[in-house]
């Protein structure tokens, strides 16, 4: 698919995505600041394009499982901005009731499976959820997401090990954002693409421009197929970067301004606001429609969100046992 | 009605409930050829690869990957070698296992089986924790440790068909695998029904009536204790043993009801005595039946060492016939 044939649809959906995820995240910030969010958030800023391109070449019966930075996930896949909202200010309404904070999210009607934030413990998880896909003949995939902190983990060698192995179709998306809270990754790992790492398990792999949406569509399209198509799991590198810090109070000056500024100046969310008005798809104007309706949608989402209670503390004792 | 071993009993459990619900499929290491202790022997060649999987050594894969399809409706069982070996899985049962359901406020089950061998047999540290007691302590998981082949096999069906996530753990001495002889009290029944049944979790019995003290007991020591109590019969000792059957949930009631009859309680496990279940049932009986005790409870069971590999030092830590009737005279008074 070159990129001028590139469905005009499917490009407002993404920008639309990517900007929802953007200013929801923004919101995110501000509202933790002004001491609506307990706990603590882990922001995807600079990340957008990895979760909305890869859930755009996925279907509504698929399945994603996020991980601790997995706002973005969740909105990509079509969790409504009030639920997690809800979630993240503790509220009764929140996808997990409240009971997960914005480390554990989900909503299993739309694909989003319960995240494990315990970076690399999802990766046998998801083997065995296209385990369950291939074992009753259905034509689904489970897409899962994890950082390049994963890639040295006891659970990913093994659970990669077994998707392989038993031809799973997974779909494993390694979110390179190039820090381990303060530790970069070529500091942990020698062997450089992450993605070399998937040929000691005979899976099949690429190494793609995580900044730019289409190009992580158009290689998780590919990928998704091959997938479906029974070839077995295959092992997506999507190189991106975390504009901010880990977490909410660490302002990230371990890294350098300059290294900050040129990835900044790859933003992934200017650069396809700018090819969509430059490919004539929506004028500046619609652009700009296309921001207010998002942020209409994301104040209202706050306002539904800060109108639910606070879970019953009777419910604390609650769904421990099926 | 036929006698057949514990393992016999959990595998002939194992194979009616795959014939009944195709759902259900096994997994772990040399399982094909009927794994460590044989509880799939035969299965392979019943239900085949897509049924019955063998496992690279990987506990957290396999044990994730289980988490994961019953997550999406399968009902994996997972058949580990040891149960130290859970260990290495820790955090995908810690964390998903139990927890899964709970974080997603309530979105998600997971009906999985996890067995395996637990307790001393000689083979040293690693090999020899009684881990029915570290599994007993997060909410979410059930744990059950029966020590007849009555209860295996109705426990393993319990177990197979409940919505959560079970241990079903026995005692490498109780199995009666590979032909070895395995240890059994005398007057304990090893004749299992013809009919489905099950022994549901939370379940304790009363495995001997008795007046004069409780003594509750598991596994292997469950069968050391109705050994002891048979032989006091003779001094005129009059000895009930209850066996809790699952530590989690944990049937109070009927250990309360016995230990208010006889009004003395002695609790054994072999477990290292440190924080283990003992001290919960101990906790419970001075909370609720401490009016009706007669002498402080006293409590059997390994010292906080790691299990030694040579016979005579295992032997030397792991509670005998000898301690545990000591221990009854001790709250007799005797």
């Amino acid at each position: 698919m070159t990129e001028k044939m590139l469905d005009h649809e499917l490009m407002v959906r993404m920008l639309r995505k990517m900007t929802l995820i953007r200013h929801f995240e923004q919101k995110v910030n501000e509202l933790f600041l002004r001491g609506y969010i307990p706990g603590t958030i882990h922001l995807s800023l600079g990340q957008e394009a990895v979760p909305v391109g890869v859930t755009t070449a996925l279907r509504d019966d698929d399945v994603i499982l996020p991980t601790h930075r997995g706002h973005g996930h969740a909105l990509a896949k079509g969790m409504p901005p009030e639920a997690l909202f809800a979630e993240l200010f503790a509220r009764q309404d929140g996808c997990s009731k409240g009971k997960g904070g914005s480390l554990h999210i989900g909503d299993v009607t739309r694909g989003i499976m319960p995240a494990n934030p315990v970076v690399g413990s999802s990766v046998p998880v998801a083997a065995g959820i296209g385990f369950s896909f291939k074992y009753r003949g259905q034509d689904r995939i489970a897409a899962c997401f994890f950082g390049d902190g994963a890639v040295n983990t006891g659970p990913l060698h093994e659970g990669l090990n077994l998707a392989a192995l038993w031809t799973l179709p997974v779909l494993y998306v390694c979110e390179n954002n190039q820090y381990a809270i303060t530790t970069p990754i070529q500091s942990v790992s020698l062997v450089q693409p992450l993605s070399k790492r998937a040929e000691a398990y005979g899976m099949a792999a690429q190494t793609v421009d995580g900044n730019d949406v289409v190009a992580v569509y158009q290689a998780a399209l590919e990928a998704v197929g091959r997938v479906r198509g029974g070839e077995g799991p295959f092992f997506l590198e999507c190189v991106t970067y975390r504009q901010g810090g880990h977490k909410r109070d660490d302002p990230g000056t371990y890294r350098d301004k300059e290294e900050v500024d040129h990835w900044l100046s790859l933003d992934p969310l200017p650069r396809i606001r700018e090819r969509v008005v430059r490919d004539g798809v929506l004028s500046e104007e619609q652009v700009l429609e296309l921001e207010r309706s998002v942020d209409e949608e994301i104040e209202s989402a706050v306002q539904g969100a800060l109108s639910s209670p606070p879970p019953d503390p009777a419910s604390a004792l609650m769904d421990v046992y099926a | 009605m036929r006698e057949l071993t514990i393992i016999e009993a959990m595998r002939e459990a194992l194979r009616e409930e795959m014939h009944d619900n195709p759902d259900i499929f096994v997994m772990g290491e040399d399982s094909r050829i009927g794994g460590s202790f044989l509880l799939t022997l035969g299965l392979f060649d019943e239900f085949g690869p897509k049924r019955v999987l063998d496992t690279p050594i990987s506990e957290t894969g396999f044990i994730g990957l289980a988490i994961g399809a019953a997550m999406s409706g399968l009902r994996p069982v997972v058949d580990l070698q040891y149960g130290d070996f859970a260990f290495c899985a820790m955090e995908q049962l810690a964390h998903n296992a139990c927890k899964l359901r709970y974080m997603s406020g309530g979105q998600v089950k997971v009906p999985a089986v996890l067995h395996f061998p637990t307790g001393a047999s000689g083979r040293g540290g690693t090999h020899a924790q009684s881990m029915e007691r570290y599994f007993s302590h997060f909410p979410g998981l059930k744990v059950g440790v029966p020590a007849t082949p009555y209860d295996a096999k109705g426990m393993f069906k319990a177990a197979i068909r409940d919505d959560n996530f079970c241990i079903i753990t026995s005692h490498k001495h109780l199995y009666g695998s590979k032909g070895r002889k395995f240890l059994v009290s005398e007057g304990v029944s090893l004749t299992v029904p013809d009919e489905d049944y099950v022994v549901p979790f939370g379940s304790a019995e009363v495995k001997r009536q008795g007046e004069d003290v409780t003594v509750v007991a598991t596994l292997i020591m469950l069968h050391r204790a109705l050994d002891v109590a048979q032989k006091l019969e003779g001094e005129g000792i009059s000895v009930e043993v209850v066996d809790p059957r699952s530590l989690v949930p944990l049937d109070r009631d009927t250990i309360l009801e016995s230990v208010i009859k006889t009004g003395r309680l002695v609790i054994v496990e072999e477990d290292t005595i440190t924080y283990g279940w003992g001290a919960e049932i101990a906790a419970t009986v001075a909370q609720q039946a401490l009016g009706y005790l007669d002498a402080p409870v006293l409590r059997v069971a390994t010292p906080d060492v790691p299990m030694p590999a040579a016979p005579n030092l295992e032997k030397s830590l792991v509670p005998d016939q000898e301690r545990i009737k000591q221990a009854i005279y001790q709250v007799l008074g005797r």
